[in-house]
């Protein structure tokens, strides 16, 4: 009781010498109005009434927003990307610690192209519940984290990009569990990462299948299937190429099968933050390039003979003939060349991780092949 | 800094900046300006910068379908449910985990510490070394020891530890029999409460009468006499079975029936009893041994019994040292219980995080959960400090 009403006075206190210091000072613009204010400058211990000018009235202003991103990053001189460390295949290290992968090299050709630098990167880890936050408040240039396109995450999180990886939700169960269907699923205890659509989808799928389970939610990648690998759970839910990078993480990856089913789609999807078109502009053209680039064979290892091409399409791409749009982006004709150069086509890019010498695991392209091979991989030209 | 400067008084004329009375204004005036500039620069940086990321400070999304599940939520809840119901169910797991946790870790740290005073070697050593552990481990390893290491080597369900009771141990949690109310325990229950009332309040009034008349008003019988008298009434009028056990059954996938733990919830209960039952050991300790030892000489060469020297000598005094920093315990742990996301027992922290992510809400969620633990904790210790004073009051 005392405790509060001691607290109360406080706050009177303080409320009153407010009111009392702001009544002189009626000139300044008093903290009352969210304009440009800034408080009465209480540097010198000067007379009573703290009636300084309202001197500069920029204040710590929040960073680049609302536009000035490259600037912002060029001025820095790296990308700010968020990304993970903890994804076999997507983000992950490697044994000198380096943090590569599908979404990592995503980063590094966009740090490539408007840097010059495919190093010039600062991979910022994330989990999946920070990560909408972070792309919110732009403290990140650039989401590559396996992020799923929806349309409330386009209209809350930022702008997502173009499709770099179509996935779907499946689910991991022990071998030998016995379970072959998604029928058998009554009553089960599933393991999944909080924060993602995969959640979502659970809850629908199990809502609409009229079964019950037992949701055990973790906010770490790493608990989740680390609670599902000592017996936790007895089934385990996400992105399909996730759970096949995951389980070749096991320690008996044998022991695990990912059922057929596929629940959802999952678009994976780089996203910048709302806010500032040319950069929006920017990342897209880039990834378009990538995709290009594999169209066209154009490889990390022969982009500099290409520059000599005889076909227009590739001199396009390398910067040799026409504008791709470079003057108004304000970058080098050269930039997707780099781009290129520094993590190879969209092919090389995922052969280097999931391909049939990947370094992580081996996951068939399937959909994620060019659309020319059948698959959906399809970009606009770079023209 | 002005103070030894305004020692020479030998004019009327002081000038200002030499006069204290003046220069305390002066740093009053100031130190309040520069504190609440910093409060409105703050909060006007936040509130520009919230507009320009188009992010608002509404909370309309909270009546939307939050969506996502929760793992065993204590009171009913589906997905289709609201954000708002979601957070709800946060809340009753935090209230659910502090509560028990505190009144275990009370109990256990009281027994700790006063093993820790013992004049038993042996017994005194385990506290001690009991307090080190716990006390100098992070609360958040301690939790993935628990959760991971202990409960996640548990056996399967079907090759459960089985203990008397029947209590069945597995990977997917403790499972108890437990007692469950019957259709027809229900008079028991009200007789009981009637009862329990009751007998408080005879408590009350006869150890006040005793305390004006002096006389022996045998308030401890006669309220215990209340409570059993109530209980057997309500027994017979409940036609003899008031509770049934209900014990649990291997059925499909789980145990179905009894009283279930899940390991993400024992592990958080078991952690945070552990880890604040230390700190609270050394208060509770700290709190006897402050009291005057020639205070208990005295009382037992009055001739009064251990029990008597601890409840009506010791006790007393060593509270009103107790009590404050026992507050601080309290209210420690309940914070502390949002370590939960780790290990995914889903407190209002952890529902808070999913639902930021979820509904794309950052500033009104992180809001919401900071006037949760806020009011949780002014409550907590508006009440202890009601009890603080009173006790304060009495012994002096």
């Amino acid at each position: 009781m005392r405790k509060l009403l001691a607290l109360l006075t406080v706050l009177m206190v303080t409320s009153l010498l407010l009111a009392a210091c702001g009544a002189p000072a009626t000139e300044a613009p008093v903290p009352e109005e969210p304009a440009p204010a800034e408080p009465a400058e209480p540097a010198e211990p000067a007379p009573e009434e703290p009636t300084e000018a309202p001197g500069e009235t920029e204040g710590p202003a929040p960073a680049a927003q609302g536009g000035g991103i490259l600037e912002a990053i060029k001025a820095r001189g790296k990308l700010i990307c968020g990304g993970r460390t903890d994804l076999a295949g997507f983000g992950m290290l490697d044994d000198a610690g380096n943090n590569i992968g599908f979404d990592i090299d995503v980063c590094r050709a966009i740090a490539a192209a408007v840097l010059g630098d495919p190093n010039a990167v600062e991979v910022v880890p994330l989990t999946a519940a920070d990560r909408g936050p972070a792309l919110q408040t732009a403290e990140v240039d650039i989401l590559s984290r396996n992020a799923t396109w929806t349309s409330s995450r386009e209209a809350q999180w930022g702008n997502f990009t173009t499709v770099m990886f179509y996935d779907g939700q499946g689910f991991m169960i022990r071998e030998d569990s016995g379970i072959t269907s998604t029928d058998e699923f009554d009553g089960a205890t599933v393991c999944v990462t909080s924060g993602t659509t995969t959640e979502q989808n659970l809850a629908d799928f199990f809502r609409q299948k009229g079964m019950t389970y037992e949701a055990v939610i973790f906010e770490e990648t790493a608990a989740v299937y680390g609670a599902y690998e000592e017996g936790r759970c007895d089934i385990t839910t996400s992105d399909k190429s996730q759970l096949a990078a995951v389980r070749s993480g096991f320690a008996e990856p044998d022991a695990h099968i990912i059922l057929d089913i596929t629940i959802s789609k999952e678009p994976l999807t780089p996203a910048v933050p709302h806010g500032d078109d040319a950069w929006f502009d920017t990342v897209k053209i880039v990834l378009f390039a990538l995709v290009n680039a594999e169209e066209l064979g154009v490889t990390q290892a022969n982009v500099e003979e290409m520059k000599n091409s005889d076909n227009v399409k590739i001199l396009r791409l390398v910067g040799q003939e026409g504008d791709w749009g470079y003057t108004d982006l304000g970058l080098d004709p050269d930039a997707l060349a780099r781009a290129i150069a520094a993590v190879g086509n969209y092919g090389e890019i995922y052969d280097r991780y999931m391909g049939p010498d990947g370094i992580a695991f081996t996951l068939p392209r399937g959909p994620n092949e060019l659309w020319s091979n059948g698959g959906l991989i399809y970009a606009p030209s770079i023209q | 800094m002005a103070s030894t400067q305004s020692i020479d008084q030998q004019s009327t004329s002081i000038p200002f900046y030499r006069d204290e009375r003046v220069l305390k204004i002066i740093a009053q005036v100031v130190s309040t300006v520069i504190i609440v500039g910093l409060l409105v620069l703050a909060v006007l940086n936040f509130l520009q910068a919230a507009e320009a990321r188009n992010m608002t400070l509404t909370f309309g999304f909270l009546k939307e379908a939050a969506g996502f599940p929760i793992s065993n939520p204590p009171i009913e809840y589906e997905p289709s449910m609201s954000f708002g119901r979601a957070f709800f169910v946060g809340l009753v797991n935090t209230l659910l985990v502090s509560v028990t946790g505190i009144i275990t870790a009370t109990v256990l740290g009281t027994l700790v510490a006063l093993a820790r005073l013992s004049s038993n070697w042996l017994l005194s050593r385990i506290a001690l070394v009991y307090i080190e552990f716990n006390r100098n481990i992070p609360l958040l390893v301690l939790l993935f020891i628990l959760y991971f290491v202990v409960f996640g080597q548990l056996p399967q369900i079907k090759d459960s530890i089985t203990w008397p009771g029947p209590i069945y141990i597995n990977k997917r949690g403790i499972y108890l029999t437990w007692p469950r109310l019957t259709e027809t325990g229900i008079p028991f229950v009200i007789l009981l409460s009637i009862g329990i009332v009751a007998a408080i309040i005879a408590f009350i009034v006869l150890r006040r009468r005793r305390e004006l008349s002096g006389q022996n008003t045998y308030y401890v019988q006669i309220s215990v006499a209340i409570v059993i008298v109530s209980g057997v009434v309500g027994w017979i009028l409940s036609g003899g079975s008031p509770f049934q056990l209900s014990t649990p059954v291997l059925e499909g996938f789980n145990f179905q029936g009894g009283l279930r733990l899940t390991p993400e919830f024992a592990g958080m209960f078991i952690g945070l009893t552990m880890y604040t039952a230390a700190f609270i050991a050394e208060v509770v300790r700290a709190g006897i041994q402050a009291v005057d030892r020639g205070q208990i000489e005295a009382a037992r060469a009055v001739g009064l019994s251990t029990i008597q020297v601890l409840s009506l000598v010791v006790m007393p005094q060593a509270l009103r040292i107790i009590i404050p920093p026992m507050i601080s315990q309290y209210l420690n742990l309940t914070k502390n219980s949002s370590l939960a996301l780790a290990i995914g027992f889903q407190e209002v922290f952890s529902v808070g995080k999913i639902a930021i992510n979820q509904a794309g809400r950052a500033v009104p969620v992180f809001a919401l959960v900071m006037i949760t633990y806020l009011t949780l904790s002014l409550l907590t210790s508006f009440v202890l400090n009601l009890y603080n004073s009173r006790i304060q009051f009495v012994t002096r």
